[in-house]
């Protein structure tokens, strides 16, 4: 992963513009059962901890079993897609739900409220099994990532229109926006389901990080525009809004906009107009009286 | 000038609260919806129960089908409500930012547990 990705291995305009209005990015199925049935045994060893911020290499260096995966093309192409090349680990898990085990947490965003509206972390989630929908997969609501929520504070919400329950085969990696709306989920099953995350800090700008060749498919922007049954709501447009600002971070245009709202709060003109220009300024305060 | 007599209460705090409901057989159930918009009328986006009676245990990703299509339902199937959202002005230079949900609605009925 230190060595730039080719191209055709990286997300395209549309996958990124999904990424945008969804919050998330799914890889179905792209890491081989070779390496789907090692990693159980690899998970239940557990794996060393490190510092906040430890390089990639550090971290997980090759020969790893966790670098094996981090290096499948598909897997590198997307993580230098939306963090760059050379992230540094912010933090990883392993999460294992036993059967019939456990309750379902709140919702919640990851760690505290973060404030940055533009650079973001992602974080990797990779099932090695196939993840049934009795199995508690991890419940989001696309398209909350970009909503300033304080953790827990969102344990209101049970549900949301629109929310969706995780389901995949095995070596399925999901990759996320670290302010997605989430949860876990209660596995009703008889087998314990296996989660192996990282979350990834950029070290780079992220800008069109991605293969823009497709930077003009219409696509693009009926991506953007994406709603769920959450959105449809007095503040679906505000996230166009959102999703527009984010969109020119990515792409350096600072133009961009989504059904002008943006462009429409900078129309101020400056310019006086001939007819303006009359020297009669009409009533002023010589005028004005109380009782006049 | 009189002095005050001090007015000792009549239990301690422990002791009133623990004298028994005089509605001992009703249990709450809790109904949150979320609208669309800040009437009530709207549609619904979101929803939680709380289960006063304890025989349910609602919970987060329990169901896909909110149970009313919009809070104007709820009124009519019984449902009290108890609370709507204040509606909050827009911080200046914060206008488009997004938090929490902003249209609640907090609903209440009554059970009788010995039924």
């Amino acid at each position: 992963m230190t060595t730039l990705v080719d191209r055709k291995h990286r997300l395209t305009s549309v996958e990124m513009a999904h990424f945008v209005s969804h919050g998330s990015v799914v890889l179905s199925g792209v890491v081989p059962d070779s390496l789907n049935e090692r990693a159980i045994g690899v998970l239940d060893a557990g794996l060393p901890g490190h510092p906040y911020g430890t390089p990639l290499d550090t971290a997980f260096p090759v020969g790893t079993f966790v670098r094996e995966l981090l290096d499948l093309p598909a897997v590198a192409g997307a993580v230098q897609s939306l963090v760059g090349p050379d992230p540094v680990i912010d933090h990883h898990a392993v999460h294992v739900r036993p059967p019939h085990g456990g309750e379902a947490q709140n919702m919640h965003g990851d760690a505290i409220l973060d404030t940055r509206a533009d650079a973001f972390d992602v974080q990797l989630m990779y099932y090695p099994r196939e993840v049934t929908l009795e199995q508690g997969g991890t419940l989001s609501v696309p398209g909350t990532h970009l909503r300033r929520i304080n953790q827990t504070g969102i344990g209101r919400y049970q549900n949301l229109a629109g929310q969706t329950r995780l389901t995949c085969e095995a070596g399925t990696v999901v990759l996320l926006h670290h302010g997605i709306w989430h949860g876990g989920r209660r596995n009703d099953s008889d087998q314990p389901r296996y989660m192996f995350k990282i979350r990834f800090n950029p070290t780079v700008r992220q800008l069109r990080l991605w293969n823009t060749d497709d930077i003009d498919d219409p696509a693009v922007r009926q991506e953007l525009s994406s709603t769920f049954g959450w959105t449809h709501a007095n503040e679906g447009r505000l996230e166009l809004v959102n999703r527009a600002k984010l969109w020119r971070y990515l792409t350096g245009d600072e133009q961009f906009d989504i059904d002008y709202y943006l462009t429409r709060e900078q129309i101020r003109p400056s310019h006086i107009a001939p007819g303006a220009t009359d020297v009669r300024l009409g009533s002023n305060r010589s005028a004005d009286g109380w009782g006049l | 000038m009189s002095t005050t007599t001090s007015n000792r209460p009549a239990l301690s705090v422990e002791n009133s609260f623990a004298v028994p409901s005089a509605t001992p057989q009703l249990r709450q159930q809790l109904l949150v919806l979320y609208l669309g918009t800040s009437a009530l009328d709207s549609d619904v986006i979101g929803w939680t129960r709380y289960d006063g009676t304890g025989r349910s245990h609602p919970t987060m990703g329990d169901s896909d089908e909110a149970p009313y299509a919009n809070g104007l339902d709820a009124l009519q199937d019984g449902w009290r409500l108890l609370q709507m959202s204040q509606l909050l002005g827009h911080e200046h230079g914060h206008e488009y930012t997004t938090g929490y949900l902003p249209y609640e609605f907090l609903f209440e009925r009554l059970v009788d547990i010995t039924a």
